[in-house]
């Protein structure tokens, strides 16, 4: 939209006539306006440039903390006790720990996730389970993460699912990065749903049938064309979903266990004996170390958070490269 | 030779049943709504029957109730349950309502300037931001809290004579529903923004045009006609922000002050410095109780409110959506 809009003060060289914008195609000025109306837009402006303030204050802010405080030594080394902050080490076992938890949760996520677009959009009998399905998907993004947290210790520690976690003397311990992993991919499921939903819908029914006319099954048009063309938007969910995994702090809390070190199960075969076990994630490390936690390193705090805002960052920008891209490629003329 | 060339689309993977597979994956995921419903409400039965209606009420000083519950269960003879959770629940009401106002009027204006009145520049700038500050981490915003706003509160905004004025009750240290409020603000605010944004997009341009023809300005158009119209996602928008604020945990946990007091606006201003702790902190500080039966009780009677005030809002935000199919929308 070409706008002219100004905030009052009104320039000189404008006409104080109604209709104001002599030239064509203009729209119309808040020359014009009673007081009342350009007070309100004002405020647009005023709050508007409040939340780039807002969003430039964080990101410098943490940006100055950052690099006055993270040292690439503390990616690599992991935390240890210590009474100062030189003796603690790094939060190397936090920052490996988030990207494990935001693979394993999205791991499980995506394909849940696009499965039940994919019925939602192309089967969706009965109408009664879709409605439902969709209510569902709603509840669960709506539940607080710490309820989900809560869920997540019943099921965990029950007995039949030991093998997912440490258990001595037949009490399931309940927490290891399989049952968060499995929590937060509840978290990012409804973003994935809703995103392949839209890529799905997107699609003109032309398509579809001009796959089953030569003979291609429901199961295969899914497979070869509809997915594929819904990639752009089934990534963007994907990479909304690892946001909010990687960002997910009560779960973590709660299901990871309160260590700041990777605390691998005995006797279990490589991968697994990490995967059962207890560790930390950034957001755990940044709760934890700041003043009202435990470790109270405010320092680490901004070093961690710095990390975790880089990431965050990355995400969005791939958000941005990924979502201009499927515009260029341009949409169906249906 | 088809065959070979096209394995999948055999009978192994043929439509019946894919749609079998797909259909049983589905109600596997309402099955788990499901048990996650029964599960918190039955591991919450036996606080909610202890107590009754007092759970909700206010009665005693919430953080002893909470430390005896916890000790009965490490002592292992009678367990005790009684927990009156006013104090909580008035903070959460208070912080949630709190910055669920002030967002409200903020992204209302902030919205209807990136739909209508923002140049073009401005807009493309506005839009990445919002998406910004609504993907940053809730524990970003809590640390920021913590080491920026809060010493700010403490140690300027309060007066030492306000802080002596409620030195035997409370003390004033910065941790405060005005420095949660604004957190929470600022966490809450940009997710209605793009929902508000959305819904004054689909409204439709005719009914605008309809009222710039009859020679009203623009301002007064996009409020009268837009902001009307677009009704419903401003309802949607809004409880979905309620829903959000309710279950923040980890935030709060952070900056509110972690202490049972319910803050009287009867105290005047001052009410606004003053420490609390609504109910999802309230979970992840007492975690550790969760082994003790009478404590694992009483946190999910917490997770069970939780659960079902949030699963009403963002109910009600998405029947609120859906009206909104039936105005025309896209």
């Amino acid at each position: 939209m070409e706008s002219s809009v100004t905030i009052p003060p009104v320039p000189k060289d404008r006409p104080p006539l109604p209709g104001a914008g002599s030239n064509k195609g203009a729209v119309e000025g808040s020359g014009t306006w009673a007081l009342s109306d350009r007070i309100g837009l004002a405020i647009c402006w005023g709050l508007g440039l409040l939340f780039c303030a807002l969003a430039i204050a964080i990101v410098v802010y943490l940006f100055i903390q950052g690099i006055k405080f993270l040292r690439p030594s503390m990616l690599v080394t992991p935390a240890a006790g210590g009474f100062t902050q030189t003796e603690t080490g790094g939060f190397s076992d936090a920052f490996i720990g988030t990207l494990m938890v935001a693979a394993m949760g999205i791991a499980i996520a995506l394909p849940v996730g696009v499965a039940t677009a994919v019925w939602l959009v192309e089967y969706g009998r009965p109408a009664a389970l879709a409605r439902i399905t969709e209510s569902t998907i709603e509840a669960i993004a709506g539940i607080p993460s710490i309820v989900l947290a809560l869920f997540g210790t019943v099921i965990f520690s029950s007995t039949a699912l030991a093998f997912l976690s440490r258990s001595t003397e037949g009490v399931v311990f309940g927490r290891s990065f399989f049952a968060a992993a499995a929590m937060l991919s509840l978290v990012a499921l409804p973003l994935i749903v809703a995103s392949t939903r839209e890529g799905l819908n997107a699609i003109p029914r032309h398509v579809r049938e001009a796959s089953y006319a030569v003979g291609k099954t429901k199961a295969a048009t899914t497979r070869r064309i509809l997915l594929p063309t819904a990639k752009p938007q089934i990534a963007t969910g994907a990479m909304l979903g690892l946001g909010r995994i990687i960002g997910d702090t009560a779960i973590i809390l709660v299901l990871l266990g309160a260590t700041q070190n990777f605390t691998p199960v005995e006797g279990a075969p490589f991968p697994f004996n990490f995967l059962r076990g207890a560790g930390t994630t950034l957001t755990n490390f940044v709760y934890e170390a700041s003043p009202t936690g435990n470790l109270n390193q405010p320092e680490k705090a901004y070093a961690a958070a710095f990390v975790l805002l880089l990431m965050v960052l990355i995400l969005n920008a791939a958000v941005d490269i990924v979502h201009r891209r499927a515009r260029k490629v341009g949409t169906w003329s249906s | 030779v088809e065959e070979e060339l096209t394995p999948e689309y055999g009978p192994k993977w043929s439509d019946k049943r894919v749609e079998l597979m797909l259909g049983a994956l589905v109600c596997g995921l309402v099955g788990l709504l499901l048990a996650m419903i029964v599960t918190v409400f039955v591991r919450a039965w036996p606080s909610f029957a202890h107590n009754g209606l007092a759970w909700f009420g206010p009665g005693g000083n919430v953080d002893d109730q909470l430390n005896e519950i916890f000790l009965s269960g490490q002592a292992g003879a009678e367990y005790i349950y009684t927990f009156h959770a006013w104090p909580l629940i008035w903070s959460t009401i208070l912080i949630t309502g709190g910055a669920v106002l002030i967002s409200l009027f903020c992204a209302l204006f902030v919205a209807v300037f990136i739909v209508e009145f923002a140049p073009e520049w401005m807009s493309n700038i506005l839009q990445p931001v919002v998406r910004f500050l609504a993907s940053v981490p809730s524990v970003i915003y809590g640390l920021l809290g913590v080491l920026i706003l809060v010493p700010l509160i403490g140690n300027h905004l309060v007066s030492e004579p306000q802080k002596a004025s409620v030195a035997g009750i409370i003390s004033l240290t910065g941790y405060s529903l005005l420095a949660a409020v604004l957190v929470l603000t600022m966490m809450i605010a940009p997710l209605m923004v793009s929902i508000f944004t959305d819904g004054l997009r689909s409204v439709k341009p005719g009914w605008l045009e309809g009222s710039l023809a009859l020679g009203v300005n623009r301002w007064r158009t996009t409020w009268k006609i837009g902001v009307r119209s677009a009704r419903p996602a401003i309802v949607a928008g809004t409880v979905l922000a309620v829903a959000r604020a309710i279950g923040e945990a980890v935030m709060l946990a952070m900056i509110s002050g972690s202490v049972g007091f319910a803050p009287n606006p009867a105290d005047g201003l001052i009410f606004i410095y003053e420490p609390s702790r609504p109910l999802a902190p309230t979970i992840v500080k007492n975690i550790d109780q969760l082994t003790s039966k009478p404590g694992n009780a009483t946190l999910f009677s917490i997770a069970a409110v939780l659960l079902f005030s949030a699963a009403f809002f963002s109910l009600t935000g998405y029947v609120a959506r859906r009206s909104m199919r039936k105005y025309g929308s896209a």
